[in-house]
Protein backbone atom coordinates (compact mmCIF):
# COMPACT_ATOMS: atom_id res chain seq x y z
CA UNK A 1 0.00 0.00 0.00
CA UNK A 2 1.38 3.43 -0.90
CA UNK A 3 1.74 6.16 1.70
CA UNK A 4 -1.10 8.08 0.04
CA UNK A 5 -3.40 5.05 -0.03
CA UNK A 6 -2.68 4.56 3.65
CA UNK A 7 -3.64 8.20 4.27
CA UNK A 8 -6.95 7.75 2.48
CA UNK A 9 -7.62 4.57 4.41
CA UNK A 10 -6.87 6.45 7.63
CA UNK A 11 -9.32 9.19 6.60
CA UNK A 12 -11.93 6.50 5.92
CA UNK A 13 -11.33 4.94 9.30
CA UNK A 14 -11.68 8.33 10.97
CA UNK A 15 -14.99 8.84 9.20
CA UNK A 16 -16.15 5.44 10.43
CA UNK A 17 -15.34 6.26 14.08
CA UNK A 18 -17.19 9.59 13.79
CA UNK A 19 -20.27 7.78 12.44
CA UNK A 20 -19.99 5.32 15.32
CA UNK A 21 -19.85 8.20 17.82
CA UNK A 22 -22.92 9.73 16.13
CA UNK A 23 -24.81 6.43 16.52
CA UNK A 24 -23.76 6.21 20.19
CA UNK A 25 -24.93 9.78 20.79
CA UNK A 26 -28.26 9.09 19.14
CA UNK A 27 -28.73 6.00 21.30
CA UNK A 28 -27.85 7.95 24.47
CA UNK A 29 -30.48 10.61 23.72
CA UNK A 30 -33.16 8.11 22.74
CA UNK A 31 -32.63 6.09 25.93
CA UNK A 32 -32.43 9.23 28.10
CA UNK A 33 -35.83 10.42 26.84
CA UNK A 34 -37.35 6.96 27.33
CA UNK A 35 -35.95 6.85 30.89
CA UNK A 36 -37.46 10.30 31.55
CA UNK A 37 -40.92 9.12 30.49
CA UNK A 38 -40.61 5.79 32.32
CA UNK A 39 -39.15 7.39 35.50
CA UNK A 40 -36.38 4.80 35.09
CA UNK A 41 -33.59 6.10 37.32
CA UNK A 42 -31.50 2.92 36.91
CA UNK A 43 -31.45 3.33 33.14
CA UNK A 44 -30.63 7.03 33.63
CA UNK A 45 -27.65 6.09 35.80
CA UNK A 46 -26.51 3.63 33.14
CA UNK A 47 -26.52 6.41 30.50
CA UNK A 48 -24.45 8.63 32.79
CA UNK A 49 -21.94 5.82 33.44
CA UNK A 50 -21.68 4.99 29.75
CA UNK A 51 -20.81 8.56 28.76
CA UNK A 52 -17.14 8.06 29.58
CA UNK A 53 -16.89 5.69 26.60
CA UNK A 54 -18.18 8.41 24.28
CA UNK A 55 -15.72 10.91 25.75
CA UNK A 56 -12.93 8.43 25.02
CA UNK A 57 -14.09 8.06 21.43
CA UNK A 58 -13.99 11.82 20.97
CA UNK A 59 -10.42 11.93 22.34
CA UNK A 60 -9.46 9.09 20.02
CA UNK A 61 -10.85 11.00 17.00
CA UNK A 62 -8.93 14.11 18.06
CA UNK A 63 -5.69 12.18 18.46
CA UNK A 64 -6.04 10.47 15.08
CA UNK A 65 -6.90 13.72 13.31
CA UNK A 66 -4.00 15.61 14.89
CA UNK A 67 -1.61 12.79 14.03
CA UNK A 68 -2.74 12.81 10.40
CA UNK A 69 -2.40 16.60 10.16
CA UNK A 70 1.13 16.38 11.59
CA UNK A 71 2.24 13.44 9.48
CA UNK A 72 0.52 14.13 6.16
CA UNK A 73 0.41 17.95 6.17
CA UNK A 74 -2.77 17.87 4.10
CA UNK A 75 -4.14 20.64 1.91
CA UNK A 76 -7.56 21.68 0.62
CA UNK A 77 -10.36 19.11 1.06
CA UNK A 78 -8.14 16.64 2.90
CA UNK A 79 -7.31 19.34 5.43
CA UNK A 80 -10.97 20.34 5.74
CA UNK A 81 -11.89 16.69 6.34
CA UNK A 82 -9.58 16.61 9.34
CA UNK A 83 -10.68 20.00 10.67
CA UNK A 84 -14.34 18.98 10.56
CA UNK A 85 -13.49 15.63 12.18
CA UNK A 86 -12.28 17.64 15.19
CA UNK A 87 -15.31 19.93 15.17
CA UNK A 88 -17.99 17.31 14.55
CA UNK A 89 -16.63 15.00 17.23
CA UNK A 90 -16.66 17.92 19.66
CA UNK A 91 -20.32 18.64 18.80
CA UNK A 92 -21.23 14.97 19.22
CA UNK A 93 -19.52 14.80 22.59
CA UNK A 94 -21.43 17.88 23.73
CA UNK A 95 -24.69 16.38 22.42
CA UNK A 96 -24.04 13.22 24.43
CA UNK A 97 -23.57 15.46 27.48
CA UNK A 98 -27.10 16.83 26.95
CA UNK A 99 -28.39 13.25 26.98
CA UNK A 100 -26.54 12.82 30.28
CA UNK A 101 -28.13 16.02 31.59
CA UNK A 102 -31.59 14.67 30.76
CA UNK A 103 -30.65 11.45 32.60
CA UNK A 104 -29.61 13.55 35.61
CA UNK A 105 -32.96 15.32 35.55
CA UNK A 106 -34.67 11.91 35.55
CA UNK A 107 -32.70 10.98 38.67
CA UNK A 108 -33.52 14.30 40.37
CA UNK A 109 -37.23 13.86 39.59
CA UNK A 110 -37.04 10.37 41.16
CA UNK A 111 -39.22 7.30 40.69
CA UNK A 112 -42.33 8.64 42.35
CA UNK A 113 -42.93 12.16 41.07
CA UNK A 114 -46.56 12.89 40.14
CA UNK A 115 -45.91 14.93 36.98
CA UNK A 116 -46.58 13.65 33.49
CA UNK A 117 -43.80 14.39 31.06
CA UNK A 118 -45.01 16.89 28.46
CA UNK A 119 -45.83 14.98 25.24
CA UNK A 120 -44.06 17.61 23.16
CA UNK A 121 -40.73 16.61 24.75
CA UNK A 122 -40.99 13.27 23.00
CA UNK A 123 -41.87 15.05 19.78
CA UNK A 124 -38.82 17.29 20.16
CA UNK A 125 -36.68 14.23 20.77
CA UNK A 126 -38.10 12.49 17.69
CA UNK A 127 -37.25 15.44 15.47
CA UNK A 128 -33.79 15.70 17.06
CA UNK A 129 -33.15 12.00 16.41
CA UNK A 130 -34.31 12.40 12.80
CA UNK A 131 -31.87 15.27 12.53
CA UNK A 132 -29.01 13.04 13.74
CA UNK A 133 -29.94 10.43 11.12
CA UNK A 134 -30.02 13.08 8.43
CA UNK A 135 -26.67 14.54 9.59
CA UNK A 136 -25.10 11.07 9.49
CA UNK A 137 -26.37 10.61 5.95
CA UNK A 138 -25.23 14.08 4.88
CA UNK A 139 -21.80 13.37 6.38
CA UNK A 140 -21.60 9.96 4.74
CA UNK A 141 -22.46 11.27 1.24
CA UNK A 142 -21.10 14.80 1.68
CA UNK A 143 -24.54 16.07 0.68
CA UNK A 144 -25.14 19.75 1.41
CA UNK A 145 -28.82 19.67 0.41
CA UNK A 146 -29.42 17.35 3.37
CA UNK A 147 -27.24 19.57 5.55
CA UNK A 148 -29.44 22.56 4.68
CA UNK A 149 -32.58 20.66 5.62
CA UNK A 150 -31.24 20.41 9.17
CA UNK A 151 -31.84 24.15 9.58
CA UNK A 152 -35.57 23.76 8.87
CA UNK A 153 -35.84 20.89 11.33
CA UNK A 154 -34.01 22.91 13.96
CA UNK A 155 -36.63 25.67 13.57
CA UNK A 156 -39.30 23.08 14.31
CA UNK A 157 -37.48 22.06 17.49
CA UNK A 158 -37.13 25.70 18.52
CA UNK A 159 -40.87 26.31 18.11
CA UNK A 160 -41.76 23.29 20.20
CA UNK A 161 -39.30 24.45 22.84
CA UNK A 162 -40.89 27.92 23.08
CA UNK A 163 -44.37 26.50 23.40
CA UNK A 164 -43.29 23.97 26.08
CA UNK A 165 -41.60 26.71 28.09
CA UNK A 166 -44.70 28.92 27.85
CA UNK A 167 -46.94 26.12 29.07
CA UNK A 168 -44.62 25.21 31.91
CA UNK A 169 -44.42 28.81 33.02
CA UNK A 170 -48.21 28.85 33.29
CA UNK A 171 -48.11 25.59 35.23
CA UNK A 172 -45.73 27.05 37.82
CA UNK A 173 -48.44 29.63 38.54
CA UNK A 174 -51.23 27.07 38.94
CA UNK A 175 -49.07 24.42 40.58
CA UNK A 176 -46.43 26.31 42.63
CA UNK A 177 -45.65 23.41 44.99
CA UNK A 178 -44.34 21.44 41.99
CA UNK A 179 -41.97 24.16 40.83
CA UNK A 180 -38.82 22.04 41.37
CA UNK A 181 -40.23 19.25 39.21
CA UNK A 182 -41.52 21.59 36.51
CA UNK A 183 -38.06 23.19 36.37
CA UNK A 184 -36.45 19.80 35.72
CA UNK A 185 -38.90 19.20 32.87
CA UNK A 186 -38.14 22.64 31.44
CA UNK A 187 -34.43 21.83 31.67
CA UNK A 188 -35.10 18.64 29.71
CA UNK A 189 -36.70 20.68 26.92
CA UNK A 190 -33.81 23.12 27.04
CA UNK A 191 -31.26 20.26 26.69
CA UNK A 192 -33.09 18.95 23.63
CA UNK A 193 -33.13 22.39 22.06
CA UNK A 194 -29.38 22.72 22.59
CA UNK A 195 -28.83 19.17 21.31
CA UNK A 196 -30.53 20.12 18.02
CA UNK A 197 -28.42 23.30 17.72
CA UNK A 198 -25.28 21.18 17.75
CA UNK A 199 -26.65 19.07 14.90
CA UNK A 200 -26.97 22.21 12.79
CA UNK A 201 -23.29 22.87 13.57
CA UNK A 202 -22.55 19.46 12.05
CA UNK A 203 -24.53 20.53 8.97
CA UNK A 204 -22.41 23.70 8.75
CA UNK A 205 -19.26 21.61 8.94
CA UNK A 206 -20.44 19.41 6.08
CA UNK A 207 -21.12 22.56 4.09
CA UNK A 208 -17.58 23.76 4.86
CA UNK A 209 -16.13 20.41 3.82
CA UNK A 210 -17.84 20.47 0.44
CA UNK A 211 -17.68 24.16 -0.42
CA UNK A 212 -14.68 25.38 1.52
CA UNK A 213 -16.79 28.25 2.87
CA UNK A 214 -18.53 28.82 6.14
CA UNK A 215 -22.31 28.91 6.21
CA UNK A 216 -24.56 29.80 9.14
CA UNK A 217 -27.49 27.40 9.31
CA UNK A 218 -28.84 29.09 12.42
CA UNK A 219 -29.44 32.38 10.65
CA UNK B 1 18.65 50.35 -24.75
CA UNK B 2 19.11 51.45 -21.15
CA UNK B 3 16.67 49.42 -19.16
CA UNK B 4 16.81 51.54 -16.01
CA UNK B 5 15.61 54.58 -17.94
CA UNK B 6 12.78 52.58 -19.38
CA UNK B 7 11.85 51.34 -15.92
CA UNK B 8 11.94 54.83 -14.48
CA UNK B 9 9.67 55.99 -17.26
CA UNK B 10 7.35 53.04 -16.80
CA UNK B 11 7.05 53.53 -13.04
CA UNK B 12 6.08 57.14 -13.52
CA UNK B 13 3.23 56.29 -15.84
CA UNK B 14 1.84 53.15 -14.29
CA UNK B 15 -1.07 53.32 -11.89
CA UNK B 16 0.11 52.51 -8.39
CA UNK B 17 -2.49 49.96 -7.38
CA UNK B 18 -1.60 47.25 -9.92
CA UNK B 19 2.07 46.70 -10.53
CA UNK B 20 3.33 43.72 -12.41
CA UNK B 21 6.98 42.96 -12.71
CA UNK B 22 6.36 40.53 -15.56
CA UNK B 23 3.47 40.37 -17.97
CA UNK B 24 3.52 37.10 -19.85
CA UNK B 25 1.17 36.68 -22.79
CA UNK B 26 0.62 33.68 -25.06
CA UNK B 27 4.04 32.26 -24.28
CA UNK B 28 4.87 29.00 -26.07
CA UNK B 29 8.23 27.29 -25.90
CA UNK B 30 9.75 24.35 -27.74
CA UNK B 31 12.90 22.32 -27.18
CA UNK B 32 13.46 21.28 -30.80
CA UNK B 33 10.16 19.71 -31.80
CA UNK B 34 8.96 19.10 -28.25
CA UNK B 35 6.67 21.76 -26.90
CA UNK B 36 7.36 22.48 -23.23
CA UNK B 37 5.10 25.48 -22.58
CA UNK B 38 1.63 26.12 -23.97
CA UNK B 39 0.03 29.56 -24.16
CA UNK B 40 1.09 30.86 -20.78
CA UNK B 41 -0.68 34.05 -19.70
CA UNK B 42 0.34 35.38 -16.35
CA UNK B 43 0.93 38.71 -14.62
CA UNK B 44 3.54 38.42 -11.90
CA UNK B 45 3.10 41.00 -9.14
CA UNK B 46 5.85 43.30 -8.00
CA UNK B 47 7.34 43.07 -4.49
CA UNK B 48 5.59 39.84 -3.75
CA UNK B 49 6.62 36.22 -3.62
CA UNK B 50 5.21 34.13 -6.45
CA UNK B 51 5.57 30.38 -6.11
CA UNK B 52 5.46 27.98 -9.03
CA UNK B 53 4.50 24.40 -8.27
CA UNK B 54 3.80 21.33 -10.35
CA UNK B 55 5.08 17.80 -10.96
CA UNK B 56 8.49 17.10 -12.49
CA UNK B 57 8.61 17.93 -16.18
CA UNK B 58 5.61 20.28 -16.07
CA UNK B 59 7.65 23.21 -17.37
CA UNK B 60 8.00 25.24 -14.18
CA UNK B 61 11.82 25.53 -14.32
CA UNK B 62 11.68 26.17 -18.05
CA UNK B 63 9.23 28.97 -17.43
CA UNK B 64 11.44 30.45 -14.69
CA UNK B 65 14.52 30.37 -16.92
CA UNK B 66 12.57 32.02 -19.73
CA UNK B 67 12.05 35.09 -17.54
CA UNK B 68 15.76 35.98 -17.72
CA UNK B 69 16.26 34.23 -21.07
CA UNK B 70 18.62 31.71 -19.51
CA UNK B 71 16.59 29.02 -21.23
CA UNK B 72 18.17 30.16 -24.51
CA UNK B 73 21.44 28.54 -23.43
CA UNK B 74 19.86 25.38 -24.82
CA UNK B 75 20.48 25.95 -28.56
CA UNK B 76 17.33 24.23 -29.83
CA UNK B 77 14.96 26.48 -27.85
CA UNK B 78 12.30 28.40 -29.76
CA UNK B 79 9.72 30.70 -28.22
CA UNK B 80 6.65 32.58 -29.35
CA UNK B 81 4.52 35.07 -27.50
CA UNK B 82 5.49 37.93 -25.29
CA UNK B 83 7.10 38.62 -21.94
CA UNK B 84 7.22 42.18 -20.72
CA UNK B 85 9.54 43.04 -17.88
CA UNK B 86 8.20 46.28 -16.40
CA UNK B 87 6.75 47.15 -19.77
CA UNK B 88 9.77 46.23 -21.88
CA UNK B 89 9.66 43.24 -24.21
CA UNK B 90 12.48 40.97 -23.04
CA UNK B 91 12.78 39.40 -26.49
CA UNK B 92 13.44 42.80 -28.08
CA UNK B 93 16.66 42.38 -30.14
CA UNK B 94 17.80 45.83 -28.97
CA UNK B 95 17.76 44.71 -25.36
CA UNK B 96 20.98 43.17 -24.08
CA UNK B 97 20.54 39.87 -22.31
CA UNK B 98 23.27 40.81 -19.82
CA UNK B 99 21.30 43.92 -18.90
CA UNK B 100 18.17 41.83 -18.38
CA UNK B 101 20.04 39.39 -16.16
CA UNK B 102 21.43 42.26 -14.10
CA UNK B 103 17.87 43.17 -13.27
CA UNK B 104 16.64 39.62 -12.98
CA UNK B 105 19.02 37.59 -10.83
CA UNK B 106 18.87 33.88 -10.24
CA UNK B 107 19.57 31.42 -7.44
CA UNK B 108 19.86 27.75 -8.29
CA UNK B 109 18.90 24.47 -6.72
CA UNK B 110 22.41 23.52 -5.67
CA UNK B 111 24.49 26.24 -4.08
CA UNK B 112 27.15 27.14 -6.65
CA UNK B 113 29.72 29.46 -5.05
CA UNK B 114 32.85 30.23 -7.02
CA UNK B 115 36.05 28.57 -5.75
CA UNK B 116 37.09 31.91 -4.32
CA UNK B 117 37.00 33.69 -1.00
CA UNK B 118 33.67 34.70 0.48
CA UNK B 119 34.55 38.33 -0.25
CA UNK B 120 35.45 37.68 -3.88
CA UNK B 121 32.29 35.69 -4.48
CA UNK B 122 30.24 38.77 -3.66
CA UNK B 123 32.59 41.30 -5.28
CA UNK B 124 32.77 39.33 -8.54
CA UNK B 125 29.66 40.79 -10.18
CA UNK B 126 30.20 44.40 -9.10
CA UNK B 127 33.84 44.20 -10.35
CA UNK B 128 32.59 43.06 -13.76
CA UNK B 129 30.29 46.05 -13.72
CA UNK B 130 33.36 48.25 -13.26
CA UNK B 131 33.38 48.91 -9.55
CA UNK B 132 37.05 48.91 -8.54
CA UNK B 133 37.41 50.98 -5.37
CA UNK B 134 38.02 48.82 -2.32
CA UNK B 135 35.85 51.06 -0.17
CA UNK B 136 32.88 50.74 -2.54
CA UNK B 137 33.33 47.00 -2.85
CA UNK B 138 33.61 46.62 0.94
CA UNK B 139 30.33 48.43 1.28
CA UNK B 140 28.58 46.27 -1.34
CA UNK B 141 29.94 43.05 0.20
CA UNK B 142 28.72 43.96 3.68
CA UNK B 143 25.34 45.19 2.45
CA UNK B 144 24.76 42.09 0.34
CA UNK B 145 25.82 39.67 3.06
CA UNK B 146 23.62 41.49 5.56
CA UNK B 147 20.76 41.41 3.07
CA UNK B 148 21.13 37.65 2.78
CA UNK B 149 21.20 37.25 6.57
CA UNK B 150 24.66 35.71 6.64
CA UNK B 151 26.89 38.66 7.57
CA UNK B 152 27.18 37.79 11.25
CA UNK B 153 28.23 34.25 10.41
CA UNK B 154 31.00 35.19 7.97
CA UNK B 155 32.17 38.73 8.80
CA UNK B 156 35.32 37.46 10.55
CA UNK B 157 36.30 35.07 7.76
CA UNK B 158 35.67 36.97 4.54
CA UNK B 159 39.03 35.85 3.14
CA UNK B 160 38.31 32.17 3.62
CA UNK B 161 37.24 29.97 0.73
CA UNK B 162 33.47 29.83 0.23
CA UNK B 163 33.65 26.06 -0.08
CA UNK B 164 34.33 25.93 3.67
CA UNK B 165 30.77 27.11 4.38
CA UNK B 166 27.89 24.72 5.10
CA UNK B 167 25.34 24.04 2.34
CA UNK B 168 22.82 26.41 3.89
CA UNK B 169 25.45 29.15 4.27
CA UNK B 170 26.61 28.59 0.68
CA UNK B 171 23.04 29.07 -0.56
CA UNK B 172 22.65 32.30 1.37
CA UNK B 173 26.05 33.37 0.01
CA UNK B 174 24.70 32.76 -3.49
CA UNK B 175 21.67 34.88 -2.65
CA UNK B 176 24.05 37.59 -1.37
CA UNK B 177 26.02 37.31 -4.63
CA UNK B 178 22.78 37.82 -6.49
CA UNK B 179 21.92 40.88 -4.35
CA UNK B 180 25.34 42.44 -5.00
CA UNK B 181 24.37 43.35 -8.57
CA UNK B 182 21.22 45.01 -7.23
CA UNK B 183 18.57 43.17 -9.20
CA UNK B 184 14.83 43.95 -9.09
CA UNK B 185 13.77 40.36 -9.39
CA UNK B 186 15.22 37.20 -7.89
CA UNK B 187 14.37 33.93 -9.57
CA UNK B 188 14.85 30.93 -7.31
CA UNK B 189 14.89 27.43 -8.71
CA UNK B 190 14.22 25.05 -5.83
CA UNK B 191 16.61 26.99 -3.61
CA UNK B 192 16.22 24.79 -0.54
CA UNK B 193 15.91 21.31 -2.00
CA UNK B 194 19.50 20.51 -1.07
CA UNK B 195 19.29 22.05 2.40
CA UNK B 196 18.48 20.70 5.85
CA UNK B 197 15.30 21.96 7.63
CA UNK B 198 17.07 24.64 9.69
CA UNK B 199 18.87 26.09 6.67
CA UNK B 200 15.62 25.84 4.72
CA UNK B 201 13.86 27.88 7.38
CA UNK B 202 16.59 30.53 7.24
CA UNK B 203 16.27 30.83 3.47
CA UNK B 204 12.47 31.02 3.80
CA UNK B 205 12.75 33.79 6.39
CA UNK B 206 15.15 35.55 4.09
CA UNK B 207 12.68 35.32 1.21
CA UNK B 208 10.09 37.02 3.42
CA UNK B 209 12.49 39.85 4.23
CA UNK B 210 13.67 40.25 0.65
CA UNK B 211 10.22 40.80 -0.78
CA UNK B 212 10.23 44.26 0.78
CA UNK B 213 12.68 45.31 -1.91
CA UNK B 214 12.57 42.61 -4.55
CA UNK B 215 10.05 40.63 -6.54
CA UNK B 216 10.70 36.95 -5.95
CA UNK B 217 9.65 34.05 -8.10
CA UNK B 218 10.36 30.69 -6.59
CA UNK B 219 10.02 27.24 -8.11
CA UNK B 220 9.56 24.62 -5.43
CA UNK B 221 8.64 20.99 -5.11
CA UNK B 222 7.83 21.55 -1.49
CA UNK B 223 4.18 22.57 -1.35
CA UNK B 224 4.34 23.44 2.33
CA UNK B 225 7.13 25.84 1.43
CA UNK B 226 5.05 27.42 -1.33
CA UNK B 227 2.17 27.76 1.13
CA UNK B 228 4.43 29.26 3.81
CA UNK B 229 6.40 31.81 1.85
CA UNK B 230 4.42 32.92 -1.17
CA UNK B 231 1.67 35.48 -1.79
CA UNK B 232 0.56 33.97 -5.07
CA UNK B 233 0.97 30.47 -6.42
CA UNK B 234 0.92 29.15 -9.97
CA UNK B 235 0.21 25.49 -10.68
CA UNK B 236 1.75 24.14 -13.88
CA UNK B 237 0.83 20.81 -15.45
CA UNK B 238 2.12 19.34 -18.73
CA UNK B 239 3.39 22.75 -19.86
CA UNK B 240 0.13 24.56 -19.10
CA UNK B 241 -0.68 27.07 -16.42
CA UNK B 242 -3.67 25.41 -14.76
CA UNK B 243 -4.31 27.88 -11.97
CA UNK B 244 -2.76 31.09 -10.70
CA UNK B 245 -4.35 32.41 -7.52
CA UNK B 246 -3.67 33.87 -4.12
CA UNK B 247 -1.73 31.27 -2.17
CA UNK B 248 -4.39 31.25 0.54
CA UNK B 249 -7.02 30.31 -2.02
CA UNK B 250 -4.95 27.83 -4.00
CA UNK B 251 -4.02 25.73 -0.98
CA UNK B 252 -7.34 25.86 0.84
CA UNK B 253 -9.95 25.88 -1.87
CA UNK B 254 -8.50 25.67 -5.39
CA UNK B 255 -10.77 26.35 -8.34
CA UNK B 256 -9.49 23.65 -10.67
CA UNK B 257 -9.99 19.97 -9.84
CA UNK B 258 -6.49 19.20 -11.21
CA UNK B 259 -4.99 21.60 -8.68
CA UNK B 260 -6.97 19.97 -5.87
CA UNK B 261 -5.82 16.52 -7.03
CA UNK B 262 -2.19 17.60 -7.17
CA UNK B 263 -1.98 19.38 -3.82
CA UNK B 264 -3.81 16.58 -2.05
CA UNK B 265 -1.34 14.07 -3.48
CA UNK B 266 -3.64 12.24 -5.87
CA UNK B 267 -1.05 12.42 -8.63
CA UNK B 268 2.38 13.91 -9.32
Amino acid sequence: MTVREQFHNDLGELKRIIQELAEDTKKALSEAVEALYNKDVDKAQEIIDNDVKLDRKELNINEQAILLIAKQQPFAKDLRRLIIALKISSDLERMADYAVNIAKSTIRLGKDHPLDVHPKIRKMADVALDMVNLAIKAFEHEDISLAKKLAEMDDEVDHMYSSIIREMLEETATNPQMIQHIMQMAFGARYLERFADHITNIGENIFYLVKGETYDLNE
Amino acid sequence: MDLSQVIHHENKNKPKEEKHVFEVSNLNLWYGDDQALYDINMNIPENQVTAIIGPSGCGKSTFLKTLNRMVEMVPSVKTSGNIKYKGTNIFDPKLSVEDLRTHVGMVFQKPNPFPKSIYDNIAYGPRIHGIKKKRDLDEIVEKSLRGAAIWDEVKDRLDENAYGLSGGQQQRLCIARCLAIEPDVILMDEPTSALDPISTLKVEELVQELKENYSIIIVTHNMQQAARVSDKTAFFLNGELVEFSDTNVLFSNPEDQRTEDYITGRFG
